[in-house]
């Protein structure tokens, strides 16, 4: 394809949902009614909300006309680092709503709800294989939700051996969920830096590591793409100080079928199944953050369980040790049925296929782009590879800029500005499913940019031109927030 | 494998490019003491239509309507959803979409979830709504610990009528911080009774659910009043959104901060989630509350458009001192409201609403008629409870096998109230469905 | 952002390590953030500010300063109690980029102790470091 992806589209204005409708108008079929009316004391009965009045045709055209303002991975490539943008299968959301899963309610006894907690039971397993952990609650409803329940476990563990500590080490490169999910716990955060390589070294841990300190924080691979060569001599520093060791394991989609992380050291960590397990974004959510730990860690699960006992599944509370709930219920039970397909459609070959090809992708896009933006750890990366602007400081062009330009060529822009250990970050996660036509496009792309960057960076500066809008006064909406109408 | 569009000669060719002769060199920084060199025990893939197959298996073993009459709420409810709204929420646009950071390209999901900030602050009758949180359980866990934030005050008062897996969430998320819980017990008329808060010193706030776990209307009003009297926060729950298309709203009674459940609006019960925690405060406390906020502005052209805003609270810049850790939140759940509520209407949840009120008091009007005790005389909305003889639970449970759910039995929650059941009614249970419960648990 | 030589450091102040500003008022002295600071954050959307009556030490933080991307911590240039505070930056809180050392000031304090403002620099001296970190 010579032609660039990017154009412009037909965009069709549409106001707020209360700048339209007549009173009167309803887009609800009301259900037949075979009761009386009933009177109930005025003293309780308010005015109503005041909501517009909408037909089905008022509604169905405002959300189709919003979402096509919309760029999706089903419209083109989104290679956002850290966020793991793979192609959402159809068939797992065909799934999803079957109806003997939407329409459960969640406090059924037991033996009317065999089929979600047999699927729940597998899932567990599938993630303890794939972790190489030992036991795993799907109570979490994100990666942050995991995080903060990874945090109150090794809370609860310390407060049972009867040593209450004060402190967690979170690398420099941490996203920034973890230092606040230690916050949430009542943890100082400690920071550490990376070496020159950019992963984190023994001599580092082992100087601020001490018997105040609960346990680390480490994302494997981190958020550099770089696998944490030293983690296994880490493991063994903090554990011997009688520290936890907690993986934020965003980014399982570099090593799966390769790596077991209950083999080298973690004591507990969380998946994000918006990430590696497909699910989709949602735009923002929701999300799912199962959290896998060891057996010595496993009494301090969330509860209920869930147990096979002789063939049937049932739900256990007595775990007198565990740290309570995290979520009402089950946790985003809707979205683990996507990732439990995708487990099952992909098989144990392809999940390893989907990281070695992950990485491949991002090797490649490395390679080509180091030497048209600046590559600030030039050595083999997993999933993800982190550029910077620093080539581009002579024109005034900033990473912001490219990226605003890059949405006119047809693509989401990277992940900008992080890791903070890199000054003007780009982080390029492709995934495994993007084509090598569209990567080459990506990187054919990118360098037209860079190109334009020198002869005529206005172009830049006053991207994007194609899409809904043009760049947008964000200083105004935060110092005069108009948050709803 | 169809996601895995790389060809061999795809794979070949880029290997070369990278100067390597197979995939496994890609792997070159992982030190081998790290390495797992097995297979992973996972089995077999399966096709699409093996999938299709296996998951229906699962599907059906599960007792859901219409074979099934399930006469349960308890913070999940039955409520029916229009064709539209699910066929909407299915645009890949809206779904495969991330969080919209880069808010020139994501105007779609920016308008929607700010129309659904709007639509949530005025079914509450608050000023501000967040974009969304995991669910009830936890933006009331948010709540109170925003409460703790802004006045410094390290003690909560929780009515002991909160949902009894909300306030076990409350209490997980407290535990490590050092601050005090203490919760309020219950009137005979199944409403809390509030005045233990007259002794109690150093609160931050004081949270009532309404309609409470009973199902019964809270006077909001009253312990509003005495909660700003003491000087401390009002923070109010709810289970059930639909409520107040019919009853007065929190904000309209004097709450500060609002935290509840918004699953009955457009969101299917999915076995307890994905849900949606609906958060909201005045103004006031704009800058005190988490997650995210979508804001209006205007573009370099000066056309109106929506952005991200007051990020400085959240983690990806305040790190360790954020207002709370969230990132990924519920964001395609508060679309699914917004759409339920935009197709319902103002005049149509009045009547929804209503609706439902009318279906639970013809059940209670025929139990009574039945000879049975409605538990609680306090006014409720689409849940009761009510007192069946001693022994029911044989009844209940040879209930199930006539495909009968009725209610939920309060022993594990209120080992008091031993023989008492919770039962819910919404517009999707008939007339007739109701007299067939009255019948069996008659005989 | 501007360059090193076109940051303004007026001669009638003093200035903190971290930016923080100090003009001795008579009795009372005023504190704001300098010109390089303020610079260097961009846009600020939202000062957050102590009340009056809170007493800090030299180097405590007393507020915050927000752009649209970051949050930067203030540190009190001198040990005192808060008299007065801008309450103009509540509505306009641009006033501490375009009138830093003006109208963008922050609050009034009773000093404690006023030979710690000798331990604060001279506008040469944070000229100087400003250059040396360059």
């Amino acid at each position: 394809m010579k032609e660039s992806l990017g154009t412009t589209g037909l965009l069709i204005n549409e106001p707020l949902l209360w700048e339209k409708g007549k009173k009167g108008r309803c887009g609800f079929s009301l259900p037949r009614r075979d009761v009386e009316l009933c009177s109930l004391d005025e003293e309780l009965i308010g005015e109503g909300p005041d909501f517009p009045d909408l037909s089905e045709v008022d509604v169905v055209r405002h959300y189709t006309r919003l979402a096509q303002w919309n760029f999706g991975v089903d419209t083109g490539m989104y290679p956002l680092g850290s966020c793991t943008m793979k192609y959402s299968p159809k068939i797992n959301e065909k799934q999803a709503s079957l109806p003997g899963f939407t329409g459960a309610h969640p406090l059924l006894p037991s033996v009317l709800s065999q089929g979600a907690l047999k699927m729940m039971f597998e899932f567990e397993q599938y993630l303890n294989e794939i972790t190489g952990m030992h036991a795993t609650t799907l109570q979490p409803a994100a990666g942050a939700h995991g995080e903060l329940t990874g945090m109150l476990i090794i809370y609860a563990f310390h407060k049972k051996q009867g040593s209450q500590r004060s402190k967690i080490i979170v690398p420099d490169t941490a996203h920034g969920t973890n230092p606040a999910s230690v916050s949430l716990c009542g943890y100082r955060p400690v920071p550490v830096t990376s070496n020159e390589q950019g992963i984190l070294s023994v001599e580092a841990i082992a100087e601020i590591m001490d018997q105040d300190t609960a346990g680390i924080m480490v994302t494997n691979p981190n958020t550099l793409g770089l696998f944490e060569e030293n983690i296994q001599k880490i493991a063994e520093i903090v554990h011997a100080k009688g520290g936890l060791v907690y993986c934020d394991g965003a980014n399982m989609n570099a090593v799966m079928g390769m790596v077991k992380m209950g083999d080298i050291g973690i004591d507990v960590m969380q998946l994000n199944l918006h990430k590696t397990f497909s699910t989709p974004h949602g735009g923002g959510g929701p999300g799912s953050g199962p959290v896998s730990v060891t057996k010595h860690l496993e009494p301090f699960l969330p509860v209920p369980r869930v147990v096979e006992e002789n063939g049937t599944y049932i739900l256990a509370e007595n775990y007198p040790n565990s740290i309570g709930k995290i979520s009402a219920f089950h946790g985003a039970f809707g979205v683990v049925i996507k990732a439990y397909s995708y487990i099952r459609s992909m098989g144990p070959e392809n999940l390893k296929k989907a990281s070695q090809l992950a990485v491949l992708n991002a090797n490649y896009i490395k390679e080509m782009l180091k030497g048209t933006l600046h590559l600030p750890y030039d050595r083999p990366c997993m999933h993800e590879c982190v550029f910077s602007d620093k080539h581009q400081a002579a024109q005034k062009i900033a990473t912001l800029d490219m990226a605003k330009r890059l949405m006119d060529y047809g693509f989401h822009p990277p992940t900008v500005y992080f890791p903070l250990v890199v000054p003007g970050a780009i982080m390029v996660e492709p995934t495994e499913t993007e084509s090598k036509e569209d990567i080459d496009q990506f990187i054919e792309a990118f360098k037209a940019i860079v190109s334009e960057a020198k002869e005529n960076p206005d172009m830049l500066h006053h991207a994007p031109k194609s899409c809904k809008v043009k760049r947008l006064d964000e200083v105004t909406a935060a110092r005069k927030p108009c948050l709803a109408g | 494998m169809i996601y895995l569009p790389h060809t061999d000669e795809d794979i070949f060719s880029m290997l070369q490019v990278l100067g390597v002769d197979n995939l496994d060199d890609l792997f070159s920084t992982l030190p081998e003491d790290c390495r797992f060199n097995g297979d992973l025990n996972l089995p077999e893939a399966l096709s699409e239509w093996e999938l299709n197959d296996h998951m229906s298996m699962l599907s059906d073993n599960m007792a859901v309507s219409p074979e099934y009459k399930v006469f349960l709420g308890a913070g999940s409810y039955e409520h029916f959803i229009p064709a539209s709204v699910s066929y909407l929420l299915g645009r890949s646009e809206f779904v495969t979409s991330y969080t919209p950071y880069q808010p020139e390209m994501s105007q779609g999901t920016l308008q929607a979830i700010y129309e659904y900030q709007t639509l949530a602050a005025r079914l509450l009758g608050m000023e501000v709504a967040t974009a969304s949180h995991y669910d009830g359980a936890t933006a009331l866990a948010e709540a109170l610990l925003m409460a703790v934030r802004i006045t410094k005050r390290k003690k909560v008062a929780i009515s002991s009528l909160i949902h009894p897996l909300y306030r076990r969430v409350v209490q997980t998320y407290f535990e490590p911080t050092g601050y005090e819980v203490v919760e309020l017990p219950y009137l005979n008329n199944g409403v809390t009774d509030a005045t233990g808060l007259d002794e109690m010193n150093d609160l931050a706030a004081v949270a009532i659910q309404s309609p409470n776990f009973f199902g019964c209307i809270e006077n909001l009003q009253v312990l509003g009043q005495k909660a700003h009297d003491k000087k401390i926060l009002f923070v109010a729950s709810f289970t059930e959104a639909l409520a107040y298309g019919l009853l007065k709203n929190p904000g309209s009674q004097g709450a500060d901060i609002v935290g509840g459940e918004g699953q009955s609006l457009g969101i299917p019960r999915s076995f307890g989630g994905p849900a949606l925690g609906i958060l909201a405060s005045g103004k006031k406390h704009m800058r005190s509350l988490p997650g995210r906020l979508v804001g209006k502005t205007k573009d370099l052209d000066g056309k109106t458009g929506f952005v991200l805003t007051l990020a400085t609270r959240e983690q990806h810049i305040r790190r360790e001192k954020a207002t709370s850790n969230i990132c990924t939140n519920n964001s395609l759940c508060a679309l699914a409201a917004a759409m339920y509520l935009a197709s319902v209407g103002g005049t149509g949840i009045r009547k929804l609403a209503q609706l439902n009120y009318d279906k639970a008091e013809y059940l209670k009007k025929e139990l009574k008629k039945a000879g049975f005790t409605i538990t609680f005389d306090s006014p409720t909305f689409n849940e009761f409870v009510v007192e069946f003889p001693f022994g029911f639970e044989a009844t209940h449970k040879h209930l199930l096998e006539k495909k009968i759910i009725a209610g939920l039995c309060l022993a594990p929650y209120y080992p008091e109230l031993a023989n008492h059941y919770l039962l819910c009614v919404t517009e999707t249970r008939s007339k007739n469905d109701m007299d067939a419960l009255v019948r069996e648990v008659k005989s | 952002m501007k360059e090193i030589s076109e940051i303004h450091l007026p001669d009638d102040v003093r200035y903190a390590e971290d930016h923080e500003w100090a003009r001795l008022e008579g009795n009372k002295v005023r504190v704001g953030l300098d010109d390089y600071a303020q610079d260097q954050l961009g846009d600020i959307v939202f000062v957050e500010l102590p009340q009056v009556g809170d007493t800090f030490k030299q180097g405590e933080e007393f507020a915050t300063v927000e752009s649209v991307k970051a949050v930067c911590e203030c540190y009190l240039p001198v040990s005192g109690k808060i008299i007065a505070v801008n309450t103009a930056l509540e509505e306009s809180p641009e006033l501490v980029n375009n009138n830093p050392y003006g109208d963008g000031w922050f609050v009034e304090v009773n000093p404690g102790d006023l030979s710690e403002m000798e331990n604060l620099m001279t506008h040469v001296a944070c000229m100087e470091k400003l250059k040396g970190a360059e």
